[in-house]
């Protein structure tokens, strides 16, 4: 037996939330699944060492409240077999589910750029860092340098000293005036987790960059590029991260336009008939941006153009909160060449950099290496390799993750029981 | 508070720990070993590199999407 949905949403972060509890009202037979085992996203996660802010919590109840809601947990989506039906899989069971509209909330993801050192463990994503602390990992007394770029370095550096993190740099590639510039900027947009912005932390670094990550088997130490001169740190971990990537690629397998590297939306969040995307997928711009576009899409999917209408002014807010954003953490294009020839761009087959050159196409580079064709489906290198040559990765073919075989050949298409 | 078994070893962890998590606090952290050789840790923390796929029961998965479950049998060698 198959699933049918009215309005299917994939991505149970602010967007999916804000788009199932604004389309709920309908009396929709609305489905929202989410790979991760509790709903919240990127920017609320539970763990051992991490309470969800009320405003979370209160989503969460309010969607438990609809029963014509039904959330499926730790459920990824392998693949798309025929017109509106997707092949999903959670941790028994494969199915099929049938939709009549579709939201994607898929967020973003971390843009990973391959620097010598990076496959050293202790080397992990910025946000990756802080994931990973709220899910139980332990920093006390480790120290910790933090690199990339945008404010994700901030939430993460504290969440890692409230942890215990003994913290040696916070390095922005940014310079002083770019960010500078934002912070003056960032009273317009009050209550944004942002106010804690500060410059002043005494770890913080602008225009600083890494360069290499140093151990044999595994971090010892980090090499930085820090305003003209190079310093050593050593250090137990060192994260990572140079911004976010909208998470595209179930979109352009289902035939979504992209705008520029992101879902391309209209003023309605369709991108096409009975299909819409909405929060970072269709680009970066924090959860206030996600909620208030998770709840056009949702209101406009059932039809209710009015509400959508309603929220356009406050969408329009945090747009330039989002344009501002952008504007400051621009990355520098020396961060283009922080690889040498044998550094590993493709973490899961091992394709070095040097094996990359001479070609001028994603395709080809991928025929050729077999760069982007391991487990991540080219997630992490896609993304660098775009960075760095400018190629754009095509849509992915299904299976979009791994999968079981079982899975793949829809032997046992139950949904789990609710 | 669920007891695993990492590799062999026992180890109790807090409620809502995550394997990836687990495998720091009793060991190295490594999830698996790479195509050449080299010993891996997970990276992105969200689903999304692979890095952390280790065997959970018998099955392939990714260790910082499961949460650690009394009984749980986890490896990170082939
Ligand atoms: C690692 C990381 C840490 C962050 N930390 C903060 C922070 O501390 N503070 C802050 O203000 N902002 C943070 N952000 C920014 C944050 O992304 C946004 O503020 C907000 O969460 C965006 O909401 P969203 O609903 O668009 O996407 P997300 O919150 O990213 O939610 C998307 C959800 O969809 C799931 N998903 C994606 N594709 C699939 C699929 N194919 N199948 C099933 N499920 C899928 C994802 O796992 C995720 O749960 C962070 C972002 C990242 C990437
Ligand atoms: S750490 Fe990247 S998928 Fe788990």
């Amino acid at each position: 037996m198959n699933e049918y949905a009215d309005l299917l949403i994939v991505g149970a972060g602010p967007a999916g939330m804000a788009a199932a509890l604004a389309a709920a009202p309908s009396g929709a037979r609305i489905v929202m699944l989410d790979d991760n085992p509790l709903a919240g996203g990127q920017i609320w996660r539970d763990g051992p060492q991490a309470s969800v802010p009320v405003q979370a919590r209160q989503l969460r109840e309010r969607l438990q409240s609809h029963r014509n809601i039904r959330h499926h947990p730790g459920t990824r989506v392998i693949a798309n077999p025929g017109p509106k039906q997707l092949l999903v899989e959670d941790d028994e069971h494969g199915w099929l589910i049938s939709y009549d509209k579709l939201i994607l909330c898929t967020g973003a993801r971390e843009l990973l750029l391959p620097f010598p050192g990076w496959t050293l463990p202790g080397v992990t994503g910025a946000g990756g860092l802080q994931a990973l602390i709220k899910a139980g990992l332990s920093v006390q007394d480790q120290r910790v340098v933090i690199a990339g770029s945008g404010p994700l370095l901030l939430a993460s550096a504290a969440t890692a000293k409230k942890h215990g993190a003994n913290m040696q740099c916070i390095a922005e590639q940014a310079s002083l005036k770019a960010v500078a510039g934002f912070a003056t900027q960032l009273p317009r947009w009050p209550n944004k987790l942002l106010q804690s912005f500060t410059l002043f932390d005494r770890h913080y670094r602008t225009g600083t960059h890494v360069l290499a990550a140093l151990g044999s088997d595994r971090l010892e130490a980090v090499r930085l590029h820090q305003q003209g001169k190079i310093v050593e740190l050593a250090c137990d971990r060192l994260a990572c991260g140079f911004g976010l990537i909208p998470n595209v690629q179930l979109g352009q397998a289902l035939g979504y336009a992209l705008e520029g590297q992101a879902l391309a939306v209209d003023a309605w969040q369709a991108s096409r008939v009975d299909h819409y995307a909405a929060g970072e997928c269709t680009g970066f711009g924090g959860s206030e941006l996600a909620l208030v576009e998770g709840a056009i899409a949702g209101h406009a999917a059932v039809g209710d153009f009015e509400a959508a209408r309603q929220l356009w002014p406050r969408r329009a807010r945090w747009q330039g909160f989002a344009k501002a954003l952008n504007r400051a953490f621009a990355l520098d294009p020396r961060l283009k060449s922080l690889a040498r020839p044998d550094t590993l761009v493709c973490r899961c087959e091992d394709v070095p950099h040097g094996a990359l050159a001479g070609h001028t196409n994603w395709r080809s580079a991928k025929l050729a290496s077999r760069c982007g064709m391991g487990a991540c489906q080219g997630r992490v290198c896609g993304g660098a390799v775009q960075h760095l040559f400018g190629w754009q990765p095509s849509a992915p073919r299904p299976p979009f993750c791994p999968a079981r075989i079982e899975t793949l050949m829809s032997l046992d298409d139950t949904p789990p029981a609710p | 508070m669920p007891e695993l078994m990492l590799d062999g070893h026992a180890l109790r962890v807090a409620e809502g720990t995550s394997v990836a998590a687990a495998l720091a606090l009793g060991g190295d952290g490594c999830t698996r070993t790479s195509v050449s050789g080299r010993r891996r840790a997970p990276l992105c923390g969200m689903g999304i590199c692979q890095e952390c796929r280790v065997t959970i029961d018998g099955r392939r998965r990714l260790a910082c999407q499961t949460l650690c479950r009394d009984g749980m049998q986890v490896e990170t060698r082939p």
